[in-house]
């Protein structure tokens, strides 16, 4: 575990960029470290790895005095992952990924059996590409292999410096679906700096936010959403994710109460002149009291005028009760192309729906949630 | 044709005093070369160390006047120093020798990535296995085509060296002017040019092998 206990930086410059940092990476956890650009994210990060040294407070690593272990030593024990991923041009993909073992002298055989491993961790055939160079790969591929550079020594703490954040959206999305998979088989502790709040929910088991050097909330990513600190919180988790999803209108509002129906005692003549009257291919029938029966389809009753509409109304039709909700409606409408009868509890035709039209405002809803951000 | 039978002829009767300028003009040039490697290369590596700007813009503009004279002059000028021959031409186009190879590296090294530097740190390189292990090896390329350039310079400059009696080929030329003759102009300047290019082709060799791109 790492324990930072009131640390504090001030650069060389007489800048102070954290002041009285208290915070605990857990073991085995993804700890996501979050804010605008400038708040002392990178600062935060270099100081576990002594790139930078604080000037207030104490870190402790495992219970020791971080001060107290070699810098280079240090280093070696942490994996480190940056946003430029930074692989060294003049080596192999395999060298590359062998260097921390290399500079532990580890044993050759150890060294290949760990880097054939971590190839094949992030699909990448061993075979293909160990012998390539940096720049034979692409964005995603180089970055997968910064990742697995970090993972080599076997070490226990691994630092990422907004590691994925130069990539395009589809591999950035593809390495943090990664990241978590490995991390599921890998167990290390993650410190992972990113100023993308979608990445840091996706990711994180501890969320910490920052602002000008402090430490504004840390917390579950549950958490903070459920329970934001402060306006700077609210504002910078976004009004999108705070509000819960937009509710379609109820089902009512798109029921048209002036359909037509036709009673089951009338005649199969009636049925067709007012299904031509208002251009629809049903009608739903009725009994005297509103009681829906089914429905009667233009083209079977055209084939059997003689038919009384008793004889000829289908009873299985799709109906829908009025007090359904509007989303269910709609997962239910893939297939159905015809007006919809509604009914009440009781069974009585209350309505119908029109289907087109329910999607067109299904429609309009959703991307009205997606424009506002 | 009978040009031709002359100048194999002239060949036959002075091959061993013309393989001998050539062997001074290569010996000449080759420790230039050498000298300018082992001094200017650490330099401008130490130079991309170092924060202080007045010492870079001193020692830059301290090499910048050393090319500007010419190299007539820079010759005559080493002779109250270190008199006439084989050192005194050495010192002359080894200061000479200077601002390409210097420029070179320093760029070379400036022009790595920042982030591989920060990585190499942050894996736990120390400081001098980064230099070896990952700037040299990086820079490489860049510091090659500078030695290239340099060394080609410094051959042709070698032919200069004759006016302080330093031999080499330039003595071919010389004589040639003193005795109006065509062929000995044209065997030094040849010769001058063939060791150019072969040490141009050996040194680009040398740059494939270590290029990585
Ligand atoms: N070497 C330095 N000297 C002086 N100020 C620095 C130095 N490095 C970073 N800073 C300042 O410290 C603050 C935090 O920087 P950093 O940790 O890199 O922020 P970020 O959260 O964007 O990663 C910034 O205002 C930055 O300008
Ligand atoms: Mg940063």
């Amino acid at each position: 575990m790492i324990e930072l206990k009131g640390v504090g930086k001030v650069y060389e410059d007489g800048f102070q960029a954290l002041n009285n940092i208290d915070l605990a990476f857990e073991n085995g956890k993804i700890n996501v470290l979050i804010g605008p650009s400038g708040c002392g994210k990178t600062t935060t990060m270099k100081l576990l790895n002594r790139l930078v040294d604080y000037t207030d407070g104490e870190i402790l690593l495992d219970g020791r005095n971080l001060k107290e272990i070699d810098p280079i030593e240090l280093r070696r024990q942490m994996g480190y992952v940056i946003q430029n991923i930074g692989l060294f041009p003049h080596m192999t993909i395999y060298n590359n990924v062998a260097a921390v073992p290399k500079l532990l002298k580890w044993p050759k055989e150890k060294i290949k059996k760990s880097v054939m491993e971590l190839l094949q961790l992030v699909n990448l055939d061993p075979d293909t590409y160990m012998n390539r160079f940096p720049s034979e790969l692409s964005g995603g591929q180089q970055q997968r292999i910064g990742v697995i550079r970090a993972l080599a020594a076997d070490s226990s703490i691994i630092l990422m410096d907004e590691p994925f954040s130069a990539l395009d959206p589809i591999s950035r999305e593809q390495l943090q679906d990664e990241l978590i998979s490995l991390q599921s088989e890998i167990n290390k502790t993650i410190i992972f700096v990113t100023h993308d709040m979608d990445e840091a929910l996706k990711i994180a088991d501890q969320i910490i936010l920052m602002k000008n050097g402090h430490i504004i909330q840390k917390d579950s990513p549950n958490n903070i959403i459920a329970n934001p600190a402060d306006e700077f919180v609210k504002d910078f988790i976004g009004k999108k994710r705070l509000t819960p999803k937009q509710k379609l209108p109820s089902l009512d509002n798109f029921i048209s109460k002036s359909f037509v129906s036709i009673q089951s005692d009338s005649s199969t003549a009636e049925a067709i002149k007012q299904m031509t009257a208002y251009k629809l291919t049903n009608i739903p029938v009725v009994t005297q009291d509103d009681m829906y029966l089914g429905s009667i389809n233009l083209y079977g009753a055209l084939d059997n005028q003689e038919e009384t509409i008793e004889n000829l109304v289908e009873s299985d039709t799709y109906t829908i009760e009025s007090t359904t909700e509007t989303v269910e409606v709609i997962n239910e409408l893939n297939s159905i192309n015809t007006t919809i009868p509604v009914v009440d509890g009781n069974g009585k035709l209350v309505g119908t729906l029109d289907p087109y039209q329910l999607l067109y405002e299904w429609r309009v809803t959703s991307e009205y949630e997606c424009g506002e951000q | 044709m009978i040009f031709f039978q002359g100048y194999m002829k002239y060949w036959r009767e002075d091959y061993s005093s013309i393989l001998a300028y050539m062997y001074e003009h290569m010996i000449i040039s080759l420790t230039v070369i050498a000298l300018s490697i082992t001094f200017s290369i650490p330099l401008a590596v130490y130079l991309t160390k170092i924060k202080s700007d007045l010492i870079k813009t001193i020692t830059f503009n301290i090499a910048n006047i050393f090319q500007t004279i010419p190299t007539i002059a820079l010759l005559a000028l080493v002779i109250p120093l270190f008199g006439i021959g084989f050192v005194p031409a050495v010192v002359a186009l080894f200061l000479y020798s200077l601002l390409p190879l210097l420029r070179n590296t320093y760029a070379g090294m400036n022009s790595i990535d920042p982030g591989i530097i920060e990585a190499a740190k942050g894996m736990g390189y120390g400081t001098i296995q980064r230099l070896f292990k990952i700037e040299l090896p990086v820079a490489l390329p860049y510091i090659m085509s500078g030695i290239r350039v340099t060394s080609v310079y410094i051959i042709s400059w070698t032919t200069l060296a004759a006016l302080i009696g330093a031999g080499g080929l330039g003595d071919l030329v010389l004589a040639g002017i003193g005795y109006n003759d065509s062929m000995m102009i044209f065997t030094g300047t040849f010769l001058a040019i063939i060791i150019a290019i072969s040490l141009d082709l050996v040194i680009n060799k040398i740059e494939k092998i270590f290029s990585y791109s």
